[in-house]
């Protein structure tokens, strides 16, 4: 445009473009880079907050709808599952209980710091992340909840993946299927060490950098080791599932598949580990060596 | 004061411009998942070129930039990708916006199709930049369904309007 415009019109569309497309790419390189833009997403998040109620209140009418119009059959079938079910668990809670005096009697003995009780959060899925790129998902309790970036989430049946973004109301889950989640796992059968990592497919872990003569097998249970300090120990992660050994390959190549069902269940479990760090000696102490 | 001019020609208030984008932002954040995520049209995105190409003083690009950061939250991508991507995309519809208003519906939903490519184009790049690895055709699927929600809109939003106005 060589002419002098008739109207006066502000800034030419290409300035305004340059502005804001520099003003995208360099929010971009912030958040990618520093993380140092976690308010502004806060404060957008929680306007856009009720927006996403509402947006979701549809499909959560239809599916209260649902639970109200179930038989009497259902009821009393599901009725008796859960009472068998808390039968068994009753026991083993019970075996539990006599369990945890006996360990909590034994770290006396050895004067050890006693694993101080997981804080668990009980949290309703509330929507499938919408970035098709990643596998995440939303959960409806957030910092005001006191649910902190890092913690685990899990499932009744495993790991199901970490806090990684929490705002006020909601936060952000990413899955251990994510593409470059890493969790350190441990084989149940042997106790050896490795790092599961996701893919970025559904229903696949790959455990990375195993030497082709380590000892796993197909059908191997791997749970979470716990030295990471941020999962806690113990957790169902996977289930190996298939090994290629290459000649030519250092490593073996190894799929699992995940134990938590993350399509199944829409409640889940947030907890933290115990940190397995050496705390510092508490000052009360006094000069005790 | 003429009865029989057509809607479009009587200036449009701004509120229903911002309440078209307001209906399109909530369509986009109903809770898709799976195959529908990937084919739903993005909403706001046609709304944004709708209004670009037909009052293109009415709409700038610092709504698209404002509404693309909305979407950033809301989808929890990289703050400023769907920004960029929405600006981006209207600056070409400005360009565009006289040639594309001579033609019809269909061969303006041609026109919306390439300029939908762009901007997912540009997203796939942020995409991968950051290190996602490319998720399959699928991904282009909204552009299809954005192209063929072209002409809807350009049937839809004139009828509102005249509804809108013929009390008066």
């Amino acid at each position: 445009m060589d002419h002098q415009p008739f109207f006066k019109r502000g800034p030419s569309a290409l300035a305004r473009l340059a502005f804001f497309g520099l003003l995208s790419v360099a929010l971009m390189a912030v958040d990618a880079r520093f993380n140092q833009l976690e308010p502004l997403r806060q404060l957008v998040g929680l306007a856009l907050h009720p927006l996403q109620q509402i947006a979701n209140s549809p499909l959560a009418l239809s599916r209260r709808a649902g639970e109200f119009f179930v038989t009497q059959n259902q009821l009393a079938s599901e009725n008796t599952r859960l009472k068998q079910q808390q039968l068994t668990t009753s026991l083993q809670v019970q075996r539990n209980q006599s369990l945890q005096a006996e360990n909590a009697y034994l770290r006396r003995l050895l004067a050890s710091r006693e694993k101080s009780g997981d804080s668990a959060i009980a949290v309703e899925i509330m929507s499938d992340g919408r970035d098709p790129f990643s596998r995440r998902i939303i959960v409806d309790k957030g910092s005001s909840r006191h649910i902190l970036p890092g913690q685990a989430v899990i499932d009744d049946t495993g790991l199901v993946g970490q806090v990684t973004r929490v705002q006020v109301l909601s936060s952000e889950v990413t899955l251990i299927t994510d593409k470059g989640q890493a969790v350190p796992v441990e084989v149940v059968r042997n106790g050896l060490h490795a790092i599961a990592f996701g893919h970025g497919r559904d229903n696949m872990l790959e455990l990375a950098f195993m030497a082709t003569n380590m000892d796993i097998q197909n059908g191997d249970k791997l749970v979470t080791s716990g030295i990471d300090g941020t999962y806690p120990r113990g957790v169902p992660v996977a289930t190996v599932t298939r090994i290629e050994r290459n000649a030519g390959d250092p490593f073996a190549k190894i799929i699992c598949t995940p134990s938590a069902g993350v399509g199944r269940y829409r409640h889940l479990l947030v907890v933290s580990a115990p940190s397995p760090m050496p705390q510092t000696a508490p000052a009360s102490s006094g000069g005790k060596q | 004061m003429n009865a029989s001019a057509p809607a479009l020609t009587r200036p449009i208030s701004s509120q229903f411009i911002a309440m078209s984008l307001f209906l399109a932002l909530m369509m986009n954040l109903l809770p898709w998942q799976g195959v529908a995520l990937l084919a739903r049209p993005d909403f706001v995105l046609m709304l944004l070129l709708y209004w670009a190409i037909h009052q293109p003083l009415r709409i700038g690009m610092a709504a698209a930039w404002g509404l693309g950061i909305a979407m950033d939250v809301a989808d929890g991508a990289l703050l400023g990708q769907y920004a960029l991507s929405y600006t981006v995309t209207i600056f070409l519809a400005f360009v565009l916006h006289r040639r594309i208003q001579a033609f019809g519906l269909w061969p303006q939903a041609l026109h919306v199709s390439v300029l939908l490519l762009a901007s997912q184009f540009l997203t796939l790049l942020v995409h991968l930049a950051s290190g996602a690895s490319f998720i399959g055709g699928g991904y282009f699927l909204a552009t299809i369904s954005g192209t063929l929600l072209w002409p809807a809109l350009g049937l839809l939003i004139p009828l509102a309007l005249k509804h809108k106005t013929l009390p008066e």
